[in-house]
């Protein structure tokens, strides 16, 4: 499945690398739940949510810059930062 | 093609992904004894349940850049674990101030600590 990663900013901890906000990529496997880390930083309450491994082409990412369009990069996604494309 | 990975008011600047490196340093050095127990103490400390490993990054981003060109990774450890800790009621600043002029009176090397203790 097709997901787009949210393209916000909010100044506090994150676990989404900002060169992958606002990007196309597709789910490559369901990781489980995990605590959100984003609360856990905090030390407040934090509720298992789901974690996705997500698979981008480098041309997505990287534009014209890469220097194979078979290349593709994984990234580890807590599932409050996705949203359907 | 727009690129939001550059450098740009918005991403934080521990965010270094996809930003060109300068120059690395790819010399290897052993740790030092105070380091190693910083590395401890981080794992007593989440072992015990006062904070977690995202605690620690987050203060450590928090310091912001200048404390990443001005201390070393285990000094900013060092004062992320104190944060965490002081957060977290594991000890408050009046003990964390006098224990450390107690500790001050030592010595100033772990040499100079360890004939005190003898005595």
């Amino acid at each position: 499945m097709k997901v787009r990663i949210k393209n916000i900013f909010p100044p506090g901890h994150v676990r989404t690398p900002s060169y992958l906000r606002g990007k196309v990529g597709e789910i490559e496997r369901d990781l489980g739940y995990f605590r959100n880390p984003e609360q856990l930083a905090y030390d407040l309450p934090a509720k298992k949510i789901k974690l996705y491994r997500i698979r981008f082409a480098m041309s997505e990412i990287w534009g014209d810059e890469i220097e194979s369009s078979a290349d593709t990069v994984d990234a580890e996604i807590y599932e409050h930062w996705i949203q359907k494309d | 093609m727009e690129n939001n990975f550059k450098k740009d008011a918005h991403v934080r600047w521990h965010d270094m992904g996809g930003r060109h490196a300068e120059n690395l340093t790819f010399t290897e050095h052993d740790f030092e004894l105070w380091e190693k127990r910083v590395d401890a103490l981080m794992v007593l400390a989440s072992n015990k349940g006062y904070f977690t490993v995202d605690g620690l990054r987050r203060v450590l981003e928090d310091m912001g850049e200048h404390a990443f060109d001005e201390m070393t990774y285990y000094e900013r450890w060092m004062a992320s674990i104190n944060q965490n800790l002081i957060e977290a009621g594991a000890y408050n600043l009046q003990e964390l101030g006098e224990k450390m002029a107690e500790v001050a009176q030592r010595g100033k090397t772990y040499g100079d600590c360890n004939i005190s203790v003898i005595e």
